[in-house]
This record gives structure tokens, sequence and C-alpha cells, in this order.
């Protein structure tokens, strides 16, 4: 293992110590680490928490900010954060107005925050995303994983919280979202949890694994690695399959790197998507490309579609100031 | 009964085996179950001589908050919980059939929580068939027997869960593909019972 750290046990403490000091202006850091909050909150708004495993970073800490997240809670690599974290944080950033957390479909999140939200003693609902459309088995509560469409609901959610929008609210747009919008990931590497010190899985250098997850977990197959052009119509086939969009329609499409990937490819992938996007009949009339929902180094990206109509447009380009996500200020 | 040496064993048996439970969640899941065992086990560690002297309930219950406040992913509220059910339920001198009892109450506390049943390559899958066990415990069975045939039954559960398909839980994502590896917290879960039965 081949990393720029000091010690395994510090890895998540001194990198959240220099993010918080990168990005002063922007946020604070709780006590003891427990969350990451904006440093200027707004009264009388709905409060808006997310978090979970490290190592995704700029997700979620890096979307703190105005137009976009109240408070983040980071796990430690790959891990969900514990209840108590959550319930700090809506502590310090409740403007009065109720608490939405957002919170991506994986066991560990799900019970986590489950618990903090049985424990809060304030108004608050929860988002659950769940656009990975690779592994489907939605008989199973389970279900899908929620990935990269997460930045997605958080923007927009975000950007309607920032307008006033009330918590039946804010949760009735974060569902919305989160059910037009699908994601499928390719995998050219492995990532290598810190501590854990090799690689989460071994893939042969003319290999990929399609579907993977976040986490490097397996996902539909695993397959000789193919040219850009196919392995973009393979996932947004997978995708379109799910989301269904009418010819016309239009669409945002987010390429994201999941650390491991130079961006020259990442726009390559665009290029590719596009192409298949536009040869469907669908109007690309956003698009957000960088490595922003990532796996630690793992190389591959994915692709995420978001059927959008006019309300939902004007609430993406709405002004947003994070670390990770700024235009419109 | 010494507590303290059994939670010692059972903390000290979990960090010596996180290599091998980083392994099992590495072919089925994201890789991270052994290092947050051994974070558990290590703020249980930390936590045990201010429980000095409390009664079982006392510190089964502190235990299980450090659990949900340390540990973090599914296993933070998975063990969690149990031990705090546990704390409720368990007499302090308890029985095969108390053990039964209340880890039949674990069972349905799990099920809730995770929406995960039996047969679902779980550490349900070793909860349930451990509570057979000792249910049907003959009561004049020497204790050393009892004890063996509990962490005998446990191992034997974990390593079944290896041909079992996985529908609930992170492992629930790799579809058939999970089949012929044991569930990491099923092996967990197996290590403390038989480390727990090791000091009773």
């Amino acid at each position: 293992m081949k990393k720029l750290i000091n010690d395994i046990e510090q890895v998540l403490a001194e990198s959240l110590d220099g993010f918080a000091a990168a990005h002063a202006d922007i946020v604070s850091l709780g006590a003891e680490r427990q969350f990451v909050q904006r440093r200027t909150p707004k009264p009388g708004k709905v409060a808006l928490i997310s978090g979970g495993g490290s190592g995704h970073e700029p997700l979620h800490a890096g979307f703190v900010g105005h137009g976009m997240l109240d408070a983040a809670c980071p796990g430690q690599v790959f891990t969900s954060p514990t209840p108590n974290q959550m319930l700090a944080a809506a502590q310090a950033v409740d403007g009065g107005a109720g608490v939405l957390f957002i919170v991506k479909n994986y066991s560990g999140d799900m019970m986590n925050f489950q618990m903090a939200a049985e424990m809060l003693d304030r108004d608050n609902a929860t988002v659950i995303v769940n656009d990975d459309v690779a592994v489907e088995n939605s008989t199973y509560t389970t279900g899908r994983r929620g990935v990269a469409g997460t930045l997605i609901v958080e923007r927009i959610v975000g950007a309607a919280a920032e307008r006033g929008a009330s918590l039946a609210e804010l949760k009735a747009q974060g569902d919305a979202v989160n059910k037009a919008t699908a994601s499928m990931g390719v995998a050219l590497t492995s990532c290598i949890v810190p501590a854990a010190g090799r690689p989460t899985f071994q893939i042969g250098v003319d290999e990929m694994e399609l579907g993977v997850g976040i986490h490097g977990e397996p996902g539909r197959r695993r397959v000789k690695l193919a040219r850009a052009d196919a392995i973009a119509g393979e996932m947004l086939s997978a995708i379109l399959g799910d989301l269904g969009p009418r010819r016309g329609s239009e669409v945002l499409l987010l390429v994201n790197g999941f650390g491991g990937t130079p961006a020259m490819e990442l726009y390559l992938m665009v290029n590719a998507a596009r192409r298949v996007l536009e040869g469907r009949g669908l109007v690309i009339s956003r698009y957000l490309t960088g490595s922003l929902v990532t796996s630690l180094e793992m190389a591959g990206c994915s692709l995420t579609v978001t059927v959008l109509d006019e309300p939902l447009g004007a609430l993406w380009d709405a002004p947003v100031h994070t670390a990770a996500l700024r235009w419109g200020v | 009964m010494n507590l303290d040496a059994c939670i010692q064993n059972a903390t000290q048996t979990l960090i010596d085996h996180v290599e091998e439970l980083t392994t099992l969640d590495q072919a089925i899941g994201d890789g991270d179950h052994g290092l947050n065992m051994k974070r558990g086990s290590l703020a249980i560690q930390a936590k045990l001589p201010s429980l000095e002297g409390q009664p079982m309930a006392a510190v089964l219950k502190a235990l299980g908050m450090t659990c949900m406040s340390t540990i973090g992913g599914s296993s933070g509220p998975v063990f969690g919980t149990l031990l705090v059910t546990l704390s409720k339920e368990l007499p302090e001198s308890a029985s095969a059939a108390d053990c039964a009892r209340a880890l039949q109450r674990g069972i349905e506390a799990l099920t809730r929580l995770g929406k995960a049943e039996v047969g679902q390559k779980t550490l349900l899958d070793v909860l349930d068939p451990v509570r057979k066990i000792l249910q049907d415990m003959p009561t004049d069975m020497p204790k050393a027997e009892m004890l063996a045939r509990v962490r005998q039954g446990a191992h034997d559960a974990a390593a079944a869960t290896a041909a079992m398909a996985a529908i609930k839980g992170r492992a629930s994502f790799l579809g058939e593909r999970a089949d012929g590896h044991i569930d990491p917290g099923s092996r967990s879960m197996a290590l403390i019972i038989g480390a727990v039965c090791d000091r009773l």
C-alpha cells in the first residue's frame, strides 16, 4: 500500500482537520470531529443533514454550504457514522424548522440514521437515496444501493430548502428527485482501505467490474475491458431502462470519477454518454463532471442520469457555495 | 461467573481474528467488518474498568451503548441492540432456558431493526440455532458438556452460512456471488459465543 498518510489510525482525523482548514470560509468542524457544519446557518430554514462512511470525498462534507447541506457526519472509512454524531449535528444546525436526513441506502447507514431519527426530539424526516440500478433486488427491502445520485438529491433539495420550503415539501422533493435519478458504475482497479492495507478485490489488468458499488463491492459482472462507447452504452441501457424517459425529455448527465480516473477519461465518457443519450432522443440540458462521489483510489466511473423538468432545472441552477460545488454566487 | 473474563476473552478473540474477518468481508462485503469489530472491542476493553462491580444488566447495557457509539456500520446497531436487549432479558444467574428466552428477545429486536429473518445469511443464523440448542438442553447435563455443545453449535451454524444466499444486509447486493462464503457477521457472533463459553 502506497498512501500519503502518517498513522493509519489518524487518517480520518487529519484529513478532516485539513478539510476544515482549507475551507474555513464555508465550514467548521464540530466537537470531537463528529460533524462538519455550515459556518453561517440560516435561521428558520429546514436543516439538511447527510453523512456516511468516509473514503467517498468530497461527498458529503464537500457539499456542506449555501444551497446544499447544513451538516455532514463522517464515519470511519466505508463505515457509517454512529447515531450520536447525527444527534450532535442536528443539535448544532437545526434552525427551528426541522431536520431532513439524506441517507444512502446501505444497511449500516440506514440503521444508524434510523436510530438517530428515533432518538431526535425535534421534527425530522428522511430521504433514502437508492439510485444504483446495477444490482436489482427491489423485492427485498434492502433494495438498491445509494450512490452518486445522492449529490443530485442533496443539491436540488438544498436549493429548495434555501428558498424556504417546508420539511414535508423537502421530503417529497427529495423522494421525487431520487425516483427521477438512476446510476451505474464500472471499476477498472480496486480501492485500498487504509486500515486493511490491501486491495478490496482482485481484478485482472484486462478486466472491469460492471455495476461496481462505491465501496468496491462487486456488481453485475466481471468482464473483459471494453471500448468506452460499449461501456457507456451498456450502463446507459440499464439506466434508461429503469427511468424510461420519453423522447425529447430534458436530462442531467453526471459523469462521476471514482478517484483514480483522470479528468481526460471522464470527459471522454461524457462524450460517449452524450452520443448514446442524444441517440435516444434525449436533451442533455445540464452536465456535471468530476470525481465527486469516490471510492478512495479506485479507477473507473459512474454515470448518473436525472430526468429534469423546468422547476428541477431551476433548482439545480440556483446558487450553491460548497467546497466541491460552486456556481451562481 | 466471571463476566469480566468473558468480555475480555470475547473482545480479545475478535481482535485476534481481525485479519480473518477482513478477508471474509472482502469476499462478499466492503471489507470493513474486521476493523469495525476491532474498534468496538478496543472501546469495550477501555470501558470495562469503569464498570467493575456493577450488576450484569448495567454492564451489558453500557457495552451495548459503547457498540452503538463507536462501531458504526451495520455492526454497531446490531451488536449494540443485541447487548441492550440481553441486559434487559438476562437474569443474573441464568439457566440454559433463561439464555434461550433472552436470545429469543434479542432475535426479535434484530429482526425489527434489520428487517431480516432467519435463513437470510445474517448473524441471526447463528443466534437462532444457538437458541434452539439452549432451549433443548437437558437440565442434568454437566456444565462443561453444555458449554461445549453451545460452542460447537455456534461454529457449525456460522460455517453453514456459506451455503446460504444473502438476501439481507450488505452481502445481499452481491446476489449469487455470496454463495460459498461464510457471513462475516455470523463468524464474529460464533467467535463471541465460543469465547464466552470458554470463560463461563
